[in-house]
Formats: structure tokens, C-alpha cells, sequence
């Protein structure tokens, strides 16, 4: 996989071809076609919103409404890029089969749907933005970073699990698993400082997790510096840097698993 | 390795083998299972062993084999499907395989779509594509069905489709995996002229078939592969010669004991087997069977050629024999082949003491071939003369 080659011409085509081709098909036959990719985390927003916002009133923090729904909105962007990259070798077996191509490809094209979701949704988190009367801070410019830091991060693991997959194919029934507990693992619905009144400790746990650590790093940079982020709860730099490297390693050690084994998926998918 | 230029392909000693799992399921348990019982969990078969031969530049190359006999996994070896275990294959350009019907064509989506999907996998973009839509929608004429989903076409339009989208695709060589078994007639006569336009234009051509008619039509050199080994590699009619025999030998396996143990076997005129044949040579052919009940029966004898055409027939009460009523017998029929080339076979009847019903019936019960050495077409070789004033 050399670099030159991952974006030579004939890849590059054929990335288009199947990310367009992913979104034609996504909602094929469905009245409201396309909207569902915008429908989908609204009405999760709204369901989280009533239960944990109106209801058990966790939303101490300014914003709460924008707060929940972006991050959900990111956690939906993680998921579906993991959970689609991670089926996608699986689900290409026929065109494996049958043509020879750079296999990372499926992979790429995968996230970079999830990718397209995540700026619609983005759309949406703006819109409520403006209805909350959301000031705009200038370390809006650092979101881009932290949106990139979880693109990678799931891009690492899309890698990993979809090659885990075409052994196993047990892997998607415990990453489903995995990712139900990650979710209630990482502060999304609930503020950090709701952790932090019983043990700071479990929170800097908590926010070693890369998806956690951007989370928390991408509302602060957009929607509240109340947010609790890894800097505003130590000053230990190794608690901010640790995520990072994660995150490095995932995306490394993943794609390097991932080419050791590609040329074996067409007699084995 | 060798790097002379007129070299397309050269495969290098190559061998290959997939394991089989032995359980059906590849889950963890199994994995589990077969670490605590110590099993492989696995047999490992070995598929193509120590394969080697060349394909030269401009070259229309046949891959021929029985069901089984690992040429389709050869195929996919030298499209870079598979990886091969040992050896290499170097292939000299650029290589467009077209393995199965459409790869990649989805059925959700339409006609229209697919030939952009399928263009991407070969390498072209929306524009180029564009460019050639026109083409590829006459050649394959289906203009009125290009906003349909492809679940509606029948198999037989997507097969047009998908090779009429794989023939545009610029390459130097051209990988093709059993493509003409679909399609009607007039269609497969289109793809032999783009055959012959590509060849004309000094592309490269391998054909993987068991179709001895295209294989004879087309190839300038071929390869015979059983059981994972080359057999032969050579002339087509060497070949063509050598797989006919290949499936004859496999058709004597049938068990004799059986009521239906009918041997059938072609002989030349000096009395040794034979499957080629000239135009106009002696066929013998020879029929034995046993008849335990010693009832009265007599053998009827058709020949078709390999499109199913019946070329000819004639039975023994037809032709004013007395039954056959003895325990063994064994009838000789000498007949002149005054057949057009291509490939026949004849389909021999025990029938009964009227000739009305066949008792047992063996289609293609053997194969012959009339070789080239006369340029007429059709089916029968008359005698014929000409004339001019």
C-alpha cells in the first residue's frame, strides 16, 4: 500500500463510484429517502432529551439541548463508520471474488458515507445552535481537529474489525455489545461532572477513551466551556497526550493488520 | 522469470490450495473446539500443482478443462484474485479480467448505474463512461431498458450488459471465464466478431471454456489443465483431441454390472481407437452390451454435432437386421464421415424387439471430432462439384 498509490486514479474513481453507489442504496425503496440520515439521530436526540433532560433533569450544564444532541450526533458518526467498515469486506464478498482491487477501498468508502452523514448532521446541530442562542467561541477552529482525531480513530478500527470479520464472523455480535457499553462508558448523555462528585479518578478514566476525550473536546471548542475536557480536569499533560496515542496505534496497528491479510479475502469471504 | 517482450503472461511453476473447513461453522466455538481436541479443523486441498506455460503478446490463448480441474482457480491466480502459495505469475500491461457475468452490477440499482459502477471497476471515470454509454447501450441493445433496475432483467440481458461494457474497457490483455454459455445466438455472433476485431488489434485474449467449438474457433494456443497439472499445451486441435479423450476415459468408469452397461467406443479403419477423424475417413464404431434375458432388441445410432443439431440416425430394424436376442453382443457399424468439421457425438439406443422404445438410451454415449482439413460449413459434406461456362 503505498502512498502514491492509495489515491492513483483508477482508486480514486472507483472510491467515488462506491460512496455514491452506498448512498443511493441506503435508503433504496424508503418514502423519505435521504431524510432518514438526518431523522435517525433527531429522534434518538429527542428520546435522550425527554428522558435525561425533562424527565431525570441531567442537564446541569448551559446549552444542554445542543450539548446532547452533538454529541450524540458524534457518536453516531463513530458507530456508523465502525460498524459499516467493519461489515463491509463481508458484505463486498461478490465483487472480491470476482475483480482484483485495492480492498481498502470498501473500507475508505464506508467511512467516508459515514463521513457525509456526519456534515448533514452537522447541519442540524447548527440549526439548534442558532435556536439556543449558542455563542460562538474562537476555539471553533479547533473542532475540526477533534473530528478528524475520531475519523481516524474509527478508521483504525473499521480496519481491524473488518478483517476480524471475515474469520469470525462473531466479531460484529460483540462489537455491538462493546458498543453498548461504550456508550453509556463515554459522557454523552450525562455531564462529566456528574462522575466527577464521586471520584475525579474514574472521570480521567473515563476521558482516556479517544471517542470520550474528543467528545468532550469538540463541545467545549463549540457549544460551552463549562464542558469538563481532559486540560480543564488535570494539568498532567501524559492524561492529554494518552488518547492521542491511542489512537495512533489504533490506526497504525490496523491497517497494518489489515494488509497482512487482504490478499487472502477473496478465498475466504 | 522471463522478461523477453513478447512475453504477455508467463506463469511460473505455480501452486495453489484452499483449506476446507471440516465444520460448517467458522465461528469462535469452532475455534475453540478444535484447539481443545487438537483437530486442524481444516483439510487442505491441493488445487493447482507446479503449473507453468506462457502466453505470448497478441495472443488468443485457451485455458481448457473439465468441471474441477482447478482452471477457474487458475483464472482468478492470474487476474490477482488469489494469491498463489509458490511460483509467480508475471503479467507484461495492463489485465482486465471479466470472470463472471457483471461484477460488481448491483440489482437495485438501474441499468444506467451499473454501467457507471462497472466502468469505475475498470477503471474509468463518469466522464469517460459518459463518452462510451451510447456504445455500450447499442451493442448490447437494450436502449429501452436502461432506467430499469437490473432485478428486472432477465440473465441473458445482463450478460449482454456486462460484456458489452467489458469489451470497451482499454486493456492489453483480456481475461474471459466461460462468457458465451449465455446469450442467444445472434448475440454470442457478435461477441465472436469483437473477438476477432480485439485479436486484429493485437490484444492479448485468454479464454477459459470447455467449449471445444470455441476453443478450435479462436484459440491459437491452449492449455489442457486436469487435476491441477497441465496435461498438454499446445495446437487447439492437439488439445481439443487430448480433452476429448480426457472425457471419454472418465465415461468408462461407469459401472459394467449394470443393466445399462453399453460400451461404446469409435475405432479408425485400422482397427485403432480413435475420436479425430477427417472428412470422409471410416468411423467404426463398436457397441457392446450384455443381455442377460436374452430378449429380443435391436440398436439404434444417432449423431448430433455439439450445437444439438441431429445430424443423422438410423436403427437396425430400419435397415432390415433381425433382432439381437444372444447374452453378449457386440455389433460393428462402419460408416464415412462425411461430416462438415466440428464436434459430434453419437447417441446409441437399445431398443426393443420392434425398434419402437428405447429399453436404454445413452446420450453422447461417445465424442468425435472431424478435423479442419476441408473449409465447408454447416453439417453434412456433400459430394459436389463445380461448374462454369
Amino acid at each position: 500500500m503505498k502512498l502514491s498509490n492509495v489515491f492513483s486514479r483508477r482508486n480514486r474513481i472507483l472510491l467515488r463510484e462506491l460512496v455514491i453507489t452506498d448512498f443511493k442504496l441506503r435508503y433504496q425503496g424508503s418514502v423519505l429517502g435521504y431524510a432518514w440520515s438526518l431523522l435517525k439521530p433527531l429522534f434518538l436526540f429527542a428520546i435522550m432529551y425527554v428522558v435525561f433532560g425533562v424527565l431525570i433533569k441531567l442537564g446541569s450544564i448551559e446549552h444542554y439541548a445542543v450539548y446532547l444532541l452533538f454529541g450524540i450526533v458524534l457518536w453516531t458518526f463513530f458507530s456508523e463508520a465502525t460498524n459499516q467498515g467493519m461489515m463491509s469486506i463481508v458484505g463486498r464478498g461478490d465483487l472480491i471474488r470476482k475483480i482484483s482491487f485495492p480492498k481498502y477501498i470498501i473500507v475508505l468508502s464506508t467511512t467516508i458515507s459515514a463521513l457525509i452523514n456526519l456534515t448533514l448532521n452537522l447541519i442540524i446541530v447548527a440549526i439548534l445552535m442558532i435556536f439556543n442562542g449558542v455563542d460562538i467561541h474562537a476555539s471553533i477552529g479547533m473542532l475540526p481537529v477533534y473530528i478528524v482525531e475520531i475519523y481516524l480513530f474509527a478508521l483504525g478500527l473499521a480496519f481491524f474489525l473488518a478483517t476480524l470479520n471475515v474469520k469470525y464472523r462473531d466479531t460484529s455480535h460483540i462489537w455491538e455489545i462493546i458498543m453498548q457499553a461504550a456508550f453509556y462508558a463515554t459522557p454523552i448523555i450525562y455531564p462529566l461532572s456528574l462522575v466527577i462528585e464521586k471520584s475525579t479518578l474514574a472521570a480521567q478514566v473515563l476521558l482516556l477513551n479517544p471517542v470520550a476525550q474528543a467528545i468532550q473536546d469538540a463541545r467545549y471548542s463549540l457549544i460551552t466551556h463549562e464542558t469538563i475536557t481532559p486540560g480543564s480536569l488535570s494539568n498532567d499533560t501524559l492524561l492529554i497526550v494518552v488518547p492521542f496515542i491511542i489512537v495512533a496505534i489504533v490506526f497504525v496497528g490496523g491497517i497494518l493488520y489489515f494488509k497482512k491479510n487482504s490478499k487472502y479475502f477473496a478465498e475466504s469471504v | 522469470m522471463n522478461t523477453e517482450n513478447d512475453i504477455a503472461i508467463a506463469v511460473n511453476n505455480i501452486e495453489k490450495s484452499f483449506k476446507l473447513p471440516l465444520e460448517q461453522s467458522s465461528g469462535i466455538k469452532q475455534v475453540v473446539v478444535n484447539a481443545l481436541t487438537r483437530k486442524s479443523g481444516y483439510e487442505v486441498q491441493q488445487v493447482l500443482n507446479d503449473v507453468s506455460f506462457e502466453i505470448k503478446k497478441g495472443e488468443f490463448f485457451g485455458i481448457v478443462g473439465r468441471n474441477g480441474s482447478g482452471k477457474s482457480t487458475l483464472l482468478k491466480l492470474i487476474a490477482s484474485i488469489y494469491t498463489p502459495d509458490k511460483g509467480e505469475i508475471v503479467v507484461n500491461g495492463s489485465l482486465t479480467p471479466f470472470i463472471e457475468l457483471g461484477v460488481g452490477f448491483n440489482p437495485e440499482l438501474t441499468g444506467r448505474e451499473n454501467i457507471f459502477m462497472n466502468g469505475a471497476l475498470l477503471g474509468f471515470n463518469h466522464k469517460e463512461m459518459e463518452a462510451m454509454y451510447e456504445e455500450i447501450v447499442d451493442f448490447a441493445e437494450l436502449h429501452r431498458f436502461m432506467d430499469q433496475k437490473l432485478k428486472n432483467y432477465s440473465s441473458g440481458m445482463q450478460v449482454r450488459l456486462a460484456f458489452s461494457i467489458a469489451i470497451r474497457a482499454k486493456t492489453d490483455i483480456l481475461v474471459l471465464d466461460e462468457v458465451l454459455a449465455v446469450g442467444d445466438a445472434a448475440f454470442q455472433q457478435k461477441c465472436y466478431d469483437v473477438f476477432a476485431e480485439l485479436k486484429k488489434a493485437g490484444t492479448t485474449i485468454v479464454l477459459v471454456t470447455h467449449d471445444m467449438g470455441a476453443v478450435l474457433r479462436f484459440c491459437d494456443r491452449a492449455v489442457l489443465i486436469e487435476a491441477g497439472k497441465v496435461v498438454n499445451a499446445g495446437k487447439p486441435t492437439d488439445i481439443a483431441d487430448a480433452y476429448l479423450n480426457l472425457n471419454f476415459k472418465q465415461k468408462k468408469k461407469v459401472k459394467k454390472d449394470e443393466l445399462s452397461a453399453v460400451d461404446v467406443e469409435t475405432y479408425s479403419i485400422d482397427n485403432k481407437v480413435s475420436h479425430l477423424f477427417d472428412p470422409g475417413d471410416d468411423i467404426i464404431l463398436e457397441i457392446d452390451y450384455k443381455n442377460k434375458e436374452k430378449t429380443k432388441t435391436h440398436i439404434g445410432v444417432q449423431i448430433f454435432n455439439d450445437e444439438g443439431v441431429y445430424c443423422f440416425g438410423t436403427n437396425t430394424s430400419v435397415d432390415g437386421l433381425k433382432p439381437f436376442s444372444g447374452e453378449k453382443i457386440k455389433v460393428t457399424m462402419n460408416l464415412k464421415a462425411d461430416l462438415a468439421p466440428g464436434n459430434y457425438s453419437f447417441t446409441v439406443a437399445i431398443m426393443n424387439e420392434n425398434a419402437t422404445t428405447s429399453l436404454i438410451y445413452k446420450p453422447k454415449a461417445v465424442l468425435f471430432r472431424v478435423s479442419k482439413t476441408v473449409r465447408v460449413e454447416g453439417v453434412a459434406l456433400l459430394d459436389y462439384t463445380w461448374k462454369s461456362n
